[in-house]
């Protein structure tokens, strides 16, 4: 054994060159920025399976996703007020409170303190349109319209003709649009007021809030 | 919860629910247990926001409550069932394999109750019947009776059961359906329910509404069975029904068994092997690791006689099956094979099989050249895909006198895979999320066009308009746009993919660690 121990000492399995330092030399020194955000890839990945199946899978995926941002389960913080009331604000978005809930789950099943009560419509002084009582989404059409009705009919005194016009319409454009808009106020249906399409209507609002990063163009 | 498997949680609840369920979801998360008070506090919203998203989380089964820590008298405690949140990824494979199996009916009926968490069996009944009628040529409609009949025989094969009824110390009045139960403050498992899989009585006739059709069909009030004393029409208010996730993993992992037979085998060994687990499939539970052991007499009567199996080859059949190695539980080797080439794979496939051996006798067995050989070992063994063993010779270390064995764990192995997976597809959908942020311009003005264009059609304008606001999009504008969707295509089929993995691999896990 102390025979081969010596024939054998210089000598390495691998190639030493690999190594990048031969016998002797200092260890190099470490690498001193981070590894490449995308290094390059030795072997091409396996490519993605395709079919019937996997289409259709992938159309699945696609209105999944979609259709959820309509539920009412998609919730979105509603917007702090700025500086002033605007005129347009009558005709922006409907009105995003956190504090109503916009479907009615069974109260039952969660702890009480959970539970958000629906508040009931009312007037405010620039002449919103109410919020009706949430009703689940999957009462009859009929049910609905008549416990709107109802619900109308008991705010009869308060409401100013113009606003019962507005429900029968927007009823009739509820059934129109389906059961996804029924909480929904569209607004390009307002007749009465204006003539203009509100989705294309821009207040300015948005105007100069972004792209103040970009300082490439010139600012005139 | 790693840190892959959170941000992967928070990327799909923004994707579903929005901001605001994301932040709220990751920071109850991250705490374990919350509650309502100490979660607004923390996460900075308001309160009602904050009540908000846990009613909705709570509506889709991702969050659960319980007495905290102070006893009934105390506020209530919430925490987040992650794997709940994880099933998301697979929601299209489960309306696909429902729409295989039950047709149009069942798929639409397992989306609805997907997309809503959990619903009554009328209302179900109702929507998924307007759905059809919608898609249905002018005149016809859905009747009700068919959907019924495709709610019961889902439930019958247990993909769907009843929510678990709930007793907390908070509950209030309606007591009405419940015998008293004693004060338990946590929702109970379902299984442990014994009416899990009972239908409800109801008495729904009527077909499905076209928009605007003023057809009654309302139903006859009538209490269900249960005597619930609030008197709806519909007489099951009260019994929600949720997807059965369980039972869903159970057919995708008996599927995953026949393809893998038939394609080591043939086609003839993978239909015995669908017999034996469907003939297995009630007795079984869940996470079983063997079925139930079935006599070679009961799987010939079980099979289906277009085959034509004569009994001496269902023996010889039954024969191999047992005498394969492969025992159909774990595919674990099979991921190696993308990242390394399929040289490496065949190392590590080997060694799943041989279990331990030497570098030598690695070389030997995969044929690969000596100096390939030692490359591909370290680059497995530096990715923590191989473990090296020592077997020494001498009490020293030394060395020239020690063995060193290659050899690969396979449950650590399967663990670090899968957190890959989970980075994977988080990757895939932040990649997707910004591809779209960074067209979103376009995107909308595309979106404009056709809803104009909709329009248009709609109040029967002429072919010379409709061009004129199809051209409101330039050429360069449509490559982009086509490209753009190309590539959210990929990535959304990867993800996909990616969750197919990441169901052998968490099926695998759970299975291993089961007997413990």
């Amino acid at each position: 054994m102390a025979g081969s121990r010596g024939r054998g000492r210089s000598q390495f399995t691998f190639n030493v060159d690999a190594l990048g330092f031969g016998r002797g030399d200092s260890l190099p020194t470490s690498a001193q920025t981070p590894s490449p955000l995308f290094p390059p890839m030795q072997f091409r990945p396996v490519p993605l399976q395709t079919g019937e199946e996997v289409d259709y899978m992938l159309a699945l995926k696609q209105e999944l996703r979609a259709s959820s941002k309509n539920l009412p389960f998609h919730i979105k913080a509603a917007r702090t007020k700025t500086d002033v009331a605007r005129y347009s604000d009558k005709y922006q978005n409907g009105e995003l409170k956190n504090n109503c809930i916009e479907w009615s789950p069974d109260w039952s099943r969660m702890p009480k303190e959970l539970c958000i009560k629906v508040r009931k419509p009312r007037k405010t002084a620039i002449g919103a349109k109410p919020q009706l009582k949430q009703k689940p989404k999957v009462a009859a059409k009929k049910e609905e319209v008549l416990q709107k009705l109802e619900t109308l009919e008991k705010r009869e005194e308060e409401q100013h003709s113009e606003e019962e016009e507005d429900e029968e319409k927007k009823k009739q454009n509820d059934e129109e649009e389906g059961p996804d808009a029924d909480e929904d106020y569209d607004e390009e249906e307002i007749e009465d007021e204006t003539d203009y399409i509100m989705s294309y209507f821009d207040n300015g609002e948005d105007f100069g809030a972004d792209s103040d990063d970009n300082m490439d163009e010139a600012v005139y | 919860m790693t840190a892959q498997e959170v941000r992967l949680c928070g990327l799909l609840l923004q994707e579903h629910f929005g901001d605001v369920v994301e932040k709220v979801g990751t920071h109850l998360i991250r705490s374990g247990v919350l509650t309502l008070r100490a979660l607004a506090h923390e996460t900075k919203l308001p309160l009602d926001l904050v009540k908000k998203s846990l009613c909705v989380l709570m509506q889709h089964g991702m969050c659960a409550f319980g007495a905290g820590r102070r006893g009934p008298a105390g506020p209530v405690e919430y925490h987040i069932i992650c794997e709940r949140i994880l099933h998301m990824l697979r929601y299209p494979r489960y309306i696909y394999t429902a729409k295989s199996l039950y047709g149009d009916t069942g798929e639409l009926i397992v989306e609805e109750i997907l997309q809503r968490g959990q619903m009554t069996m009328s209302s179900t009944v109702k929507t998924v019947a307007d759905r059809l009628t919608h898609n249905m040529p002018e005149g016809q409609s859905m009747d009700y009776s068919e959907v019924v009949s495709a709610f019961s025989r889902l439930v019958e094969t247990h993909f769907l059961q009843r929510c678990p009824p709930m007793a907390s110390a908070e509950s209030s009045s309606s007591g009405a359906d419940n015998t008293p139960l004693p004060a338990v403050t946590q929702p109970t498992e379902p299984e442990d329910h014994p009416e899990c899989y009972k239908l409800p009585y109801i008495n729904l006739t009527g077909q499905g509404k076209r928009r605007r059709s003023s057809e009654d069909g309302e139903a006859d009030p009538r209490a269900a069975k249960k005597a619930k004393t609030d008197s709806s029409e519909r007489g099951d208010e009260g019994i929600y029904w949720q997807v059965n996730f369980q039972r869903f993993h159970l057919h995708f992992r008996d599927q995953a068994i026949i393809s893998a037979v038939s394609c080591k085998l043939d086609q003839t060994s993978s239909e015995i092997v669908r017999t034996m687990l469907r003939m297995s499939e009630v007795t079984t539970p869940t996470h079983a690791a063997f079925t139930q052991a079935l006599s070679a007499n009961e799987i010939f009567r079980a099979l289906p006689s277009s085959y034509n199996i004569a009994r001496p080859i269902l023996d010889q059949y039954l024969t191999l099956l047992v005498d394969d190695p492969m025992e159909f539980v774990g595919k674990t080797g099979d991921s190696g094979g993308g990242m390394f080439g399929s040289r490496s794979a065949r190392i590590f496939r080997l060694l799943l099989r041989k279990r331990h051996l030497e570098q030598k006798q690695v070389e030997d067995f995969a044929m690969v050249p000596a100096k390939e050989a030692k490359d591909m070992l370290y680059t497995l063994l530096s990715e923590n895909l191989v473990q090296l063993q020592e077997i020494p010779k001498t009490p020293d270390y030394a060395p020239s006198r020690t063995f060193y064995l290659y050899t690969v764990n396979q449950l650590p192995t399967a663990r670090l895979l899968l957190q890959h997976c989970y980075k994977t597809v988080g990757n895939l959908i932040e990649r997707r999320l910004y591809e779209t942020k960074e067209n979103k311009r376009l995107l909308e003005k595309s979106q404009r066009i056709e809803a104009i264009l909709a329009s248009l059609q709609a109040t029967g304008a002429e072919a010379a308009q409709l061009t004129e606001v199809e051209e409101m999009i330039t050429a360069p504008e449509r490559q982009q746009l086509e490209s753009l969707r190309h590539h959210i295509n990929k990535l959304d089929s990867s993800e996909n993919q990616v969750d197919e993995t990441i169901f052998l691999l968490e099926s695998y896990i759970n299975s291993t660690q089961a007997p413990r």
